[in-house]
């Protein structure tokens, strides 16, 4: 039951949310909508019931395509992330307005139903139709409530994604008629046999359309556009959960349906998520806009999980699903205070800002707590998957963790001239009225934060959770 | 039955407690309550290390592990979140917490300006440093050190930063933890050749396993020479030794703890307690003994020209760090432990004394203004010349022990290391005296307002000052060598069972007693002659002009930070500009170029795959619906 509630949830709270014209409705309603997700993740988490983690029913029998979810480990931290960061999501941007906010939490909900839905979708077609059904919100609310340069950058995302799509459904439709059952579920798309070449070019279909997703370096130039020009609530949605969806398809798609050419291929796409490591992370340097910089350092982030999901070895796996959550944790810690800073002061440039610290204490405490949690530093949760990925990076290839170290170094590089520039100094003519932030918003960064130290210091029920999913993987390459 | 060392974990959580609750708190409590808690934090954690302390001498004590939970337990790795108590990390507990306690105590007044949430906030992160220190020392394996490694470096950054308005200061800050950072990538590589070669991280297991390995194994060479690189940014080692003297940027008190006394000596604690590796690889003992000699020297060629009260103490630092590394490269792990014990005592003394003098000054850093303090700051003086004797090297004070042993095993290893490295002591006894003239002796060169208020520290700053003195003077007696008394070693005896896989695997370099008798009257005639050459030349004529000539590349420390910026700064911002400017740019036209053409590749699969299978009706059938499906969804 757990596994469908997750979906229906948000599902018919945002159809609902849709006739309510008020604002103030709309925002209330869609709040207790994400808390009711909330609350039923953690009770089923808390009770342990195995039962309702898996669900099928009847969808489209003529074209063996049936309503199956699966709930393993790795699901459940994402599902756990999602009904996290959506509550989050609504308090930090509770200030926000919105032209038709029916409309706009409407939209919001539904995407979190389609992000739910690949994280659990156990059936091919499903699983694509939630891929789209994601994308779809996400789509107008970054070009209807985004910023001036929108349309252009909304289409070239669009078409990124949707180009990605399509290589993906070309290849899950080749799967289908090799089933030996006409099917388009997990299992039987599982057993296909393929030859060594339709391994290789499905292989790649899929790839890129996860790799646009995530984004792999070179596909990842959509995304700094994006995430600059959506409005903040939809950036929070696009980079702590959209991009997961890419990296939680190569696990539960990508790796059990072609493992032979995963591996023929690994050093071409570790040789890329290392490069695209490094060099986000110098890109990173020369940032003036927040948005900008905490969107390369996402990648950067990005391609040390994608790198560590094709290493083969239980460390690199086991690191980088329990990142898909730290780092869903962190950039929303970074995004909100983007936002708080952006709604008081009107602008994202460091070169504008400065002296934060003075009158914004708590502020810059969580701040600078977040931003070390996003250099991994030990003791915050991202130490434990980045220190496990790159064990599992070296386990692989002792140059590719030497050369993707570098990234440590540098993100201690950007993030610090970071925390400098905005929040040190002395204050300008523009920060010089500045305030401290409010209780609802110190409230959703507290959650963050608590987020980070209980993940960095006491990761074991994590890995609990995600053993299952990464001895299935390795199961498979044995 | 319980013993004090199943309790050992309090020694870092009463540090913790007191960061949360002036952390936390800082805007609601007092100033003196602030200090309070924060001192009373660090002097519970001094107890209960002397109580543990008292166990570890008892001769029946083994190395005990306290395992508090799991941590990390996955892909066959087990590492636990547990504590090692054994002569070494009580002898560091003894150290960090008694020494981190006088400073607490002396910083209630020397940062009395400071507005209270400012003052709490102070106090705050000293205790996270005690308590990021206290893992590093106490940890059972190399994870646990690591996170107390980058733990004080990340409460370095924020007390060199702690005044956050000044821009330069918070440079100073990011370019302690970046360097810091590059060492840590070389730990962490370290860390993860260990966990591939002995499947584990507890310092029992990954030593028993190596002490089996044959000498020169190339992989203990790369394991320590990249536990080594690690060392070099903790320790302010050569290559990476620059951001020492800028982090002078934070308060006094801290330049005392954590750039004199403690977080700089990881790097050595943490080869100390790899000893058996380093024994093993003797390729990287040299490199350690070269590096180690090579900063003593080329930091004390630079502490001669500087002119900042401070800068002079941070140089001397590095090249006394350079002293203990050259014992670990020669085998002397006893040694380099002794001196980081007197060298925390004594330097700990002269920054503390010389933020009595920089108080007494009203923030006055520059001996040139100074001279002549003698008279109005007599107890910061007596314990300050005490401090330069002791760092210099005169029996019978503790430097002169510490420093001598190291000497004499440098010299067992090849006599050429010994010789630099009595230059080097030649040169920490001219710039310290030095120093102690052109601030002490002479007449007042400072304005007459601030001749007005000269005055002697309060009690919470010379109570400290006396009892560091006290100890700077002492502390020797533990590890009197073998040439005075037979067996008064005692030191020496207490670690004897950390080093024992060393003792058994190293060649032991004897020196005969007459050679050393001879060495002892040389070294110590030589730095007699050096102090009363720099006292006679500094009380009466002191430098105050700018430097010229060879001096002036002295002063400016070599040009190596404009080095380094134009080798390495410079160019990866050059690299930043190119990709960001050109390569993200038109890295867009080629990526869609890219997709376009894998549009024309996937269709051109896609028209196999209609030949070639099911038939394309049921194919656009399919997309057919989909799209269909898409639609609904839309007008839902």
């Amino acid at each position: 039951m757990i596994a469908l509630l997750m979906i229906l949830v948000p599902l018919i709270g945002g159809l609902v949310s849709f006739f309510l014209k008020q604002e103030n409705k709309a925002k209330l309603w869609s709040f207790v909508v994400s808390l009711v997700s909330l609350a039923a993740i953690s009770y089923s988490l808390v009770t342990g019931n195995e039962a309702g983690r898996s669900f099928s029913a009847e969808w489209l029998p003529q074209l063996g395509a049936s309503f199956a979810l699966k709930m393993d480990g790795a699901s459940t931290l994402l599902c756990l992330l999602s009904a996290l960061a959506y509550p989050v999501i609504f308090a930090s941007t509770w200030k926000s307005t919105y032209a038709s906010p029916n409309s706009f939490y409407g939209l919001m909900l539904l995407a979190q139903a389609g992000i739910v839905g690949v994280f659990l979708a156990a059936d091919g077609l499903l699983f694509y139709f939630f891929w789209e059904l994601a994308l779809i919100p996400v789509y107008f609310l970054c070009s209807k409530w985004g910023g001036e340069k929108r349309i252009a950058v909304t289409f070239k995302f669009f078409i990124y994604t949707f180009i990605g799509s399509l290589l993906m459904l070309v290849g899950l439709l080749y799967m289908y008629f090799q089933t030996a059952d006409g099917s388009f579920a997990m299992d039987s798309l599982y057993a296909v046999k393929l030859s060594g070449d339709q391994q290789t070019w499905l292989f790649w279909l899929f790839f890129i359309a996860f790799a646009i997703k995530m984004p792999v370096f070179p596909f990842h130039t959509w995304q700094p556009d994006a995430y600059e020009q959506s409005p903040t609530a939809v950036t929070m949605v696009l980079s702590a959960l959209m991009v997961k969806m890419g990296l939680f398809a190569v696990v539960r798609w990508l790796l059990p349906l072609f493992p032979d050419a995963a591996v023929q291929f690994d050093n071409v796409v570790i040789g890329l998520s290392v490069i695209g490591m490094v060099y986000a992370s110098i890109v990173a340097m020369q940032q003036d806009d927040l948005k900008r910089l905490i969107a390369y350092s996402s990648i950067a982030h990005i391609g040390l999980m994608s790198a560590a999901l094709f290493v083969n070895n239980e460390s690199g796996l086991q690191g980088a699903i329990i990142q898909f959550f730290s780092h869903g944790v962190n950039v929303l810690g970074m995004w909100i205070v983007v936002e708080l800073i952006e709604r008081k002061f009107g602008t994202r440039k460091m070169s504008e800002l400065g002296g934060l610290a003075q009158k914004a204490p708590a502020l810059t405490i969580l701040l600078v707590i977040v931003a070390l949690a996003n250099v991994a530093l030990p003791l915050t949760n991202a130490f434990i998957g980045e220190f496990l990925m790159f064990n599992g990076l070296f386990k692989f290839n002792v140059w590719y963790a030497a050369v993707g170290g570098l990234s440590i170094i540098l993100s201690a590089i950007y993030t610090l001239r970071m925390i400098q520039k905005v929040f040190y100094g002395n204050e300008n003519a523009l920060t010089a009225n500045n305030t401290d932030i409010s209780f609802i918003e110190k409230a959703a960064l507290a959650v963050i934060v608590v987020a980070i130290f209980v993940m960095g210091v006491y990761p074991s029920p994590v890995f609990n959770l995600t053993k299952d999913t990464a001895s299935f993987i390795l199961g498979i390459f044995k | 039955m319980k013993s004090i060392i199943d309790l050992v974990y309090l020694v870092p959580l009463f540090p913790l407690i007191g960061f949360l609750i002036n952390g936390l708190g800082r805007n609601y409590i007092s100033k003196s309550l602030s200090g309070i808690i924060g001192s009373a934090a660090v002097l519970a954690s001094f107890i209960v290390s002397v109580l543990i302390f008292n166990e570890t001498r008892a001769e029946a004590f083994t190395a005990t592990t306290v395992n508090l939970f799991e941590f990390i337990n996955v892909a066959g790795l087990n590492i636990p979140f547990a504590f090692q108590v054994d002569q070494l990390s009580a002898l560091f507990l003894l150290v960090i917490t008694g020494v981190g306690f006088l400073i607490h105590l002396y910083s209630t007044s020397y940062m009395h300006e400071e507005a209270s949430h400012h003052f709490a906030r102070y106090f705050a992160y000293l205790n996270l440093f005690v308590f990021s220190m206290l893992l590093l020392v106490l940890g059972a394996n190399y994870l646990i050190m690591f996170i107390g490694w980058e733990g004080v470096g990340l409460c370095s950054y924020l007390l060199i930063g702690y005044w956050f308005k000044n821009n330069e200061y918070g440079n100073a800050a990011r370019k302690a933890f970046v360097m810091n950072r590059i060492g840590d990538l070389g730990f962490l590589l370290g860390l993860f050749f260990i966990i591939q070669q002995f499947g584990s991280l507890t310092y029992t297991e990954v030593f028993t396993q190596a002490s089996g390995m044959f000498k020169g194994d190339s992989i203990l060479v790369v394991i320590t020479l990249l536990l080594f690189v690690g060392a070099t940014g903790k320790s302010a080692q050569i290559p990476l030794y620059t951001w020492l003297p800028d982090a002078m940027a934070g308060p006094t008190p801290v330049s005392a703890l954590i750039h004199a006394a403690t977080m700089v000596t990881a790097g050595i604690y943490m080869i100390a307690r790899s000893n058996i590796l380093y024994t093993l690889a003797p390729a990287t003992q040299v490199v350690v003994a070269v590096v180690g000699l090579a900063t003593a020297i080329l930091a004390a060629t630079i502490a001669i020209k500087q002119n900042d009260i401070k800068k002079v103490l941070a140089y001397s630092t590095v090249s006394q760090l350079g002293y203990m590394f050259l014992g670990l490269g020669v085998g002397a792990y006893t040694g380099a432990v002794f001196h980081v014990m007197t060298h925390a005592f004594f330097k700990a003394l002269l920054f503390l004394g010389a933020g009595s003098v920089i108080h007494a000054m009203h923030h006055e850093q520059d001996i040139r203004k100074m001279g002549g303090l003698s008279k109005k700051l007599p107890i910061t003086h007596i314990t300050f010349l005490l401090g330069c004797i002791a760092i210099a090297g005169i029996p019978p004070f503790s430097g002169f022990f510490s420093k001598d042993e190291i000497l004499v095993h440098a010299f067992a290893a090849n006599p050429v290391f010994y010789i630099i490295g009595l230059a080097g002591a030649l040169m920490t006894a001219f710039y310290m005296f030095r120093l102690y003239a052109m601030t002490f002796k002479g007449t007042f060169r400072g304005t007459h307002e601030q001749e007005h208020h000269l005055h002697e520290s309060p009690w919470q700053m010379t109570v400290p000052l006396v009892i560091l003195a006290f100890l700077a003077v002492v502390a020797g007696f533990v590890g009197i060598p073998e040439l005075f008394a037979a067996d008064a070693h005692r030191l020496e005896h207490y670690l004897a069972p950390v080093f024992k896989l060393s003792t058994e695997a190293a060649e032991v370099h004897h020196v005969e007693h007459s050679t050393e008798y001879i060495l002892l009257a040389v070294s110590l005639t030589l730095i007699a002659g050096s102090i009363f050459f720099a006292l006679n030349r500094f009380s009466k004529n002191p430098e105050t002009g700018e430097p010229e000539g060879f001096g002036k590349v002295l002063a400016n420390k070599w040009y190596v930070d404009e080095l380094y910026n134009n080798i390495i700064t410079k160019p990866l911002n050059g690299l930043g500009v190119f990709f960001n400017r050109f390569v993200e740019k038109s890295g867009i036209d080629g990526i869609v170029n890219g997709v376009g053409k894998g549009v024309q590749w996937g269709g051109r699969q896609l028209r196999l795959l209609q030949s070639g299978q099911v038939g394309s009706y049921v194919l656009w059938m399919v997309i057919g619906i989909l799209l269909l499906f898409v639609i609904t969804i839309k007008f839902l």
